[in-house]
This record gives C-alpha cells, sequence and structure tokens, in this order.
C-alpha cells in the first residue's frame, strides 16, 4: 500500500514539475538586479549604475578574452552535463551571426564557480542578455526559442537576413 | 565570438531518442518494483538490483552500451526517420551515474527489509525517469551545477 501511495505521488511531482518547467523554460524575465523594473541604460543613480557595471566587470574578469557587442551580448553559462546547452549555442551563435552588433559569450559554469556564485547562477544554460554598455537586461534559465531570443533583444537590432 | 571560455573535446554525438527509451524502460521497471514492494519486497529487491547492473554499464561505458541502448540501436533506431540532431552522451552518462545510487539504495532497502526506505529512493528514481522519459529533462544534469556551488569552495 505504501508503495502505491508512493508511486502516485512521484508520477504526480514529476507531472506537475515537468509541466511547469516546460512553461517556464527559456523565459527572459527582467533581472532581479534591476530594483526600477524599466531597463534605464543611463541611470542616474550612481549606485545602480556601478551594480550594473559590476556585471560585465565580474564577466570581463573572469573570462578576459571576452568582448561586448555594440547593441548587447549573450552572456550564456555551460556545463558539460548539459544536453540543452549545446542546441542553445547553435541558437544564440547564429542570432549573434545575423544580428549587426550582437556578440554571445558561453562562459563555463564549472570554471568560473565564483561568477556562478556572484551573478546567482543556478542552472545550466541560463542566458544573460547585456545591453551595449553590460547593464544585464534579462535572463532565462533553461534553453530558449529562437522568438524569446528575438523577442529579448533591445529593440534597436534587426535581423539582417 | 564564441567558445571564449569552453573548450570541449569533439565528441560523437549519440540519438536524443535513445537515452529517452532507456529512460522509458527503467521508469516501467521502478513502477513495477514499487508495485511489487509490499506483497514482495524480494521480488522488488531484484528487478531494482537488475536495473543497478544496468545503470553500472551506463555510467561506466555510456549510456548506448545498456541493454536497452543497444536494443534501441540494433532494433528501433532502424526503424525510425534520422534524428534532426545528435546529442552529447555526456549528460545521459552522467545521470546514469546518479541513478545507480538511487538504485543501489532502492536494492538495500528491499533486501535488508527497510522496504520504506527502498520505496522511497524508487519514488525518486519515478520522477527522474519519468521527468526524462515524458520531458527529456535530465534531473541529475540540473542537479550538477547546484551541488558544485554547495560543495566547492574556490572556483
Amino acid at each position: 500500500m505504501t508503495g502505491l501511495v508512493i508511486l502516485g505521488v512521484a508520477l504526480v511531482a514529476a507531472l506537475a514539475f515537468g509541466l511547469y518547467r516546460q512553461r517556464v523554460d527559456g523565459r527572459f524575465s527582467p533581472t532581479m538586479r534591476e530594483v526600477d523594473l524599466a531597463p534605464t541604460p543611463t541611470a542616474e543613480d550612481p549606485a545602480d549604475r556601478a551594480a550594473d557595471l559590476a556585471v560585465w566587470d565580474a564577466i570581463a574578469s573572469a573570462v578576459p578574452g571576452a568582448a561586448l557587442g555594440e547593441r548587447a551580448t549573450f552572456v550564456q553559462f555551460s556545463s558539460a552535463f548539459c544536453a540543452p546547452c549545446r542546441t542553445t549555442r547553435v541558437l544564440l551563435d547564429d542570432v549573434a551571426t545575423r544580428t549587426d552588433g550582437v556578440a554571445h559569450v558561453e562562459i563555463d559554469a564549472e570554471e568560473h564557480l565564483s561568477l556562478v556564485r556572484e551573478l546567482d547562477i543556478r542552472r545550466t544554460p541560463t542566458t544573460l542578455i547585456l545591453d551595449g554598455i553590460g547593464n544585464e537586461l534579462t535572463r532565462a534559465a533553461g534553453a530558449p526559442r529562437r522568438e524569446q531570443v528575438l523577442a529579448a533583444l533591445p529593440s534597436s537590432s534587426q535581423e539582417t537576413t | 565570438m564564441t567558445d571564449t571560455a569552453v573548450n570541449r573535446p569533439a565528441v560523437t554525438g549519440i540519438d536524443p531518442r535513445g537515452p529517452r527509451f532507456t529512460a522509458s524502460v527503467t521508469l516501467a521497471i521502478f513502477v513495477l518494483a514499487l508495485l511489487l514492494s509490499g506483497p514482495s519486497p524480494e521480488a522488488a529487491a531484484v528487478l531494482t538490483g537488475v536495473q543497478a547492473l544496468f545503470f553500472a554499464v551506463g555510467a561506466g561505458l555510456g549510456v548506448q552500451w545498456t541493454p536497452t541502448g543497444l536494443l534501441f540501436r540494433s532494433v528501433i533506431r532502424p526503424r525510425l526517420t534520422p534524428p534532426a540532431d545528435l546529442e552529447d552522451p555526456t549528460p545521459p552518462r552522467f545521470a546514469q551515474a546518479v541513478g545507480l545510487v538511487f538504485a543501489v539504495v532502492a536494492t538495500i532497502g528491499f533486501a535488508t527489509g527497510a522496504v520504506v526506505l527502498g520505496q522511497v529512493f524508487a519514488g525518486f528514481a519515478v520522477v527522474a525517469a519519468f521527468l526524462n522519459a515524458v520531458f527529456a529533462f535530465c534531473l541529475g544534469c540540473e542537479m550538477y551545477l547546484l551541488g558544485l556551488r554547495l560543495t566547492r569552495r574556490t572556483a
């Protein structure tokens, strides 16, 4: 009898979790660091500005070769035991290639654990979208779809082909 | 401008439907073990024990070499259309190692009379196998980064 109950609970829990994850995976939501929800790239509050720029500073010091895109930068955190990371890499590469001024930086989460803690990355893949000066605009955990990525890009960008 | 920090050795991809087929069989075995665990914990122990052996093969050699992986390649895959893309075999192999731990604890529970312990661990295995089979979602892989964050002090 206990076995039957545990089986029922396990199946219901797995179904609920799976459906929930399917819904939120790859969805870009405004970053938790942004206290004022409207993205304000020219924030005058020096504290705000410092917090924003710290995101890119932390990334740049952890990954010296990384370069910021003129319009936007995808910062993708990946790990070895992550099947959707590959799909996400291919997609973000493709969008970055087709869109002017958009760069894609992929970071191995295992090798940069202090950065992972600092930016509060919990899963791989997690994709941050930064604006031209390195503010974090939004982030998504899980593999995003192409239309989700394009919709989350800063509006000035156009896909060239 | 990509791959600034990630250098992975090139690996031959596997058909992503293989690990999902394996997860379906794993799910069936754990469901059966839970159903039998009340009337016959011994039968449940045999089932989870066999599954532990499958997991050990998957963790040691790769998920494509388990009996279900071989069955998929020799019998099922030739009847399917070619896959849209291939998958890195490392994540499912890691998941097999996580599954091995749960299967071993469940087997010990069923075999020593700690039936509830066996049932709880078989229940966790059902959750993981269900997510993998139905949603192609690798629970063990997800826990990996959280585990590193919690256990490793420096980067």
